[in-house]
């Protein structure tokens, strides 16, 4: 039960696949200028990761060493759609809004490298605590990405209005550009809290 | 074909959305293996053959495969084998071709495989409904784009070497703020093609 707990926090903080890691980037910085594609992309990603580490950590001892990276993307491939078809026909605005990046979870090196790491070497409960705690890690760090960028570039959180009407929007924040600087900051932050808690 | 069409698709894939700075596909080999100019272009180079290679390659499977017998569904899983085979054929063929350039290319090659940029791209021929020598141009553009991008940021990171960055900021944080400012500097590019 400790080790569940500990494999569960993992993704959390000390090994959070976004701001320690840095994998996954390009759905992070793509889809998170608005607070709820952030969290859509989050969940997505994190069904994925959650079947995918079940079907493979089953099924690891079938696979013949040599296959094993094209045929975890075959299973990782398969999730990936069956999500697409169901945002396609049940969320039609966030399937329009993610576009290109649902199917590019395929290719998230984050989903890749925890089969690759951690579901290939363990047994099923584990590695559904570990994938748990990574994609809940992956998605809050969506949204605070995605909220910081909303609430600057629009002056609202999940659609919401917060800082009125009379708020001069930062574009620049839902541009590329705003989205590069505000990961690399937050990133930054990250670094320096760890570097105090572990020096001092 | 007239060439006017061609340079507009090379410009705008190139410039104006660069795969990297304003479609953010390709972020993980642009922020891991753009320490040096020279790796970076290494990388820049493999990329754009691969890239190449799987525009055509994917565009055959879709319009003779998928859209023939009518499999939407299994196109994710058939690019995604046609990239990983592809970037397998590619690495033997250099091995054995030119063993200098494995030796450049060589642990890059099979890095090819997850950078999303080369799926991004293959999928977005279908939605632009490209022909197949359009979108040829388009994989080497995005390659070109990519190559573009990876070593403007490895001649940045070389300079980076000579200043003060903070503990904190050190990797990634700062190639991504380099990055951002790149990224403004190309929306300079925004208005130059409509399509």
């Amino acid at each position: 039960m400790y080790q569940l707990i500990k494999d569960f926090k993992q993704g959390l903080w000390e090994e959070h696949p976004l701001f320690v890691m840095i994998l996954g980037m390009c759905p992070t910085l793509a889809v998170t200028n608005t607070a709820i594609n952030g969290l859509a992309m989050g969940l997505a990603t994190s069904f994925v990761l959650i079947s995918s580490e079940i079907v493979i950590s089953l099924v690891k001892k079938l696979i013949p060493n040599d296959v094993r990276i094209p045929s975890f993307i075959l299973i990782i491939a398969t999730f990936v759609t069956f999500t697409d078809y169901f945002l396609k026909a049940f969320l039609p605005d966030i399937a329009a809004s993610l576009s290109l990046f649902v199917p590019l979870i395929v290719v998230n090196c984050l989903i890749l490298g925890r089969q690759e790491s951690f579901a290939s070497q363990n047994p099923v409960h584990r590695s559904i605590a570990d994938a748990l705690g990574m994609g809940i890690g992956f998605t809050w760090g969506l949204v605070v990405l995605s909220i910081i960028r909303e609430l600057l570039g629009m002056g609202s959180i999940f659609g919401a209005e917060i800082l009125g009407t009379g708020y001069r929007q930062m574009i620049f924040m839902i541009l590329p550009g705003g989205a590069f600087i505000t990961l690399g900051i937050l990133v930054g932050i990250i670094n320096l809290i760890n570097l105090k808690r572990s020096g001092n | 074909m007239e060439l006017s069409q061609i340079l507009l698709i090379l410009g705008s894939t190139v410039l104006v959305n660069n795969f990297v700075l304003m479609q953010f596909l390709g972020i993980c080999p642009f922020l891991g293996v753009s320490r040096q100019v020279e790796t970076s272009f290494s990388m820049g180079l493999a990329t754009t053959f691969v890239m190449t290679m799987t525009s055509a390659a994917t565009w055959l499977i879709n319009t003779f495969i998928l859209e023939a017998f009518n499999l939407p569904f299994l196109r994710y899983v058939a690019f995604i084998i046609v990239i990983a085979s592809l970037v397998q054929f590619v690495e033997m063929f250099i091995k054995n071709m030119s063993p200098v350039l494995y030796k450049t290319l060589g642990i890059f090659l099979p890095l090819i495989t997850t950078n999303c940029a080369i799926l991004g791209m293959a999928l977005q021929i279908p939605m632009n409904e490209f022909n197949f020598i359009e979108s040829l141009i388009f994989g080497f553009g995005a390659g070109v784009g990519f190559t573009l991008a990876i070593v403007l940021i490895g001649g940045l990171r070389e300079q980076l070497r000579f200043s003060d960055v903070p503990e904190s900021l050190q990797g990634a944080p700062i190639t991504l703020i380099l990055a951002g400012i790149m990224a403004m500097a190309f929306m300079g590019f925004s208005g130059l093609i409509a399509m």
